[in-house]
């Protein structure tokens, strides 16, 4: 049962993105970059990480369709068709992704036990810290204390992806946000 | 938007409820799925959908600017300033267990304190963003 909603998941998956890569019109491929990530989101589910699921579902699905959508209310929403077909670039993509086909072949299957991923520090998380941390939802025991360098680099990176904004763009004091009420009546 | 009646009033019942939904992810996820990043999205999601609806102008008056960068950077201060307690308290940096009597308390405040942190500083991240976007003008055609 697992198999055949991972293929249909997969199937939709591939049909955003080649419409995606296809079509023009910048408001259709941000909806399809919503549904791309919301299908992420339900793999992301099937393979039972739902903490990284409802990341996605959040960020990818809802606010950065959203940032996409006031960004193209600011250009065009037409893409440009290019002045030559892209061969090379196709050509690119088919070898680049031939290789890494390649590669995953010599990976442990997915949720093998003997796995060197599963060997390292993790039989330690599972066995450990319910009493060295506590929490029942072993992702944040491993997210907040174990990793906790992790996470506040995490914190940082998005304050200072904030800040940068800010000085790029800059935040329009309340007074002069008027012009965009008058924009949202027209 | 204010001549979409139906939104307005669809919005004004929604918020609240996507308000307690990223309370609950923010303090339940010690539980279950969820913590402070995703719990700091939707919470920013709340008052995208209400600037949306009713405004720039109006939403810069429930949460403004200036707000937004003090909440921004004191995310930061929190995760930032619970590891330097535990520094003084006698541990290594960010280790939790140094900051109530027994470990397990220590561990659970702190990780209380740092998703509350990352919490704050993404809910002001992402309404910066969708601010420093939306009220930018567009292309005059």
């Amino acid at each position: 049962m697992d198999i055949f909603i991972d293929i249909i998941l997969l199937t939709f998956l591939s049909i955003a993105a080649l419409a995606i890569a296809r079509i023009r019109k910048l408001f259709c491929a941000i909806m399809l970059f919503g549904i791309f990530s919301l299908v992420s989101a339900c793999l992301f589910v099937t393979m039972d990480a739902v903490d990284v699921a409802f990341t996605e579902a959040a960020v990818g699905t809802g606010i950065s369709t959203i940032l996409m959508l006031a960004t193209m209310a600011l250009t065009s929403t037409e893409e440009k068709r290019p002045p030559y077909q892209p061969l090379i670039a196709l050509l690119v993509v088919v070898v680049t992704g031939s290789v890494l086909v390649y590669g995953t072949m010599d990976l442990p299957d997915y949720g093998d036990p003997m796995a060197p991923i599963h060997q390292h520090v993790a039989p330690r998380y599972i066995q450990q810290s319910p009493d060295e941390v506590g929490p029942p939802n072993m992702v944040t025991s491993v997210l907040a204390s174990y990793r906790g360098f992790d996470t506040l680099g995490e914190t940082a990176v998005i304050f200072t992806a904030g800040i940068s904004i800010y000085a790029l763009l800059g935040l329009r004091r309340r007074e002069d946000a008027d012009y965009h009420q008058e924009d949202d009546h027209v | 938007m204010s001549d979409h009646l139906i939104l307005r009033i669809i919005a004004k019942m929604f918020i609240p409820f996507i308000l307690l939904f990223a309370l609950y992810v923010q303090f339940h996820g010690d539980y279950g799925p969820g913590g402070g990043f995703q719990a700091g999205v939707i919470f920013a999601s709340a008052l995208i959908l209400y600037t949306l609806i009713f405004g720039l102008k109006t939403a810069m008056r429930v949460v403004s600017p200036t707000a937004l960068r003090i909440l921004a950077a004191s995310g930061v201060l929190i995760y930032g300033g619970t590891g330097v307690v535990c520094m003084v308290r006698g541990g290594n940096f960010l280790n939790y267990s140094m900051l109530a009597d027994t470990p397990l308390a220590g561990q659970h405040l702190g990780i209380f304190l740092i998703e509350l942190g990352v919490g704050t500083t993404v809910f002001a991240v992402m309404v910066m963003l969708f601010y420093a976007f939306s009220g930018r003008k567009g292309p005059e055609v």
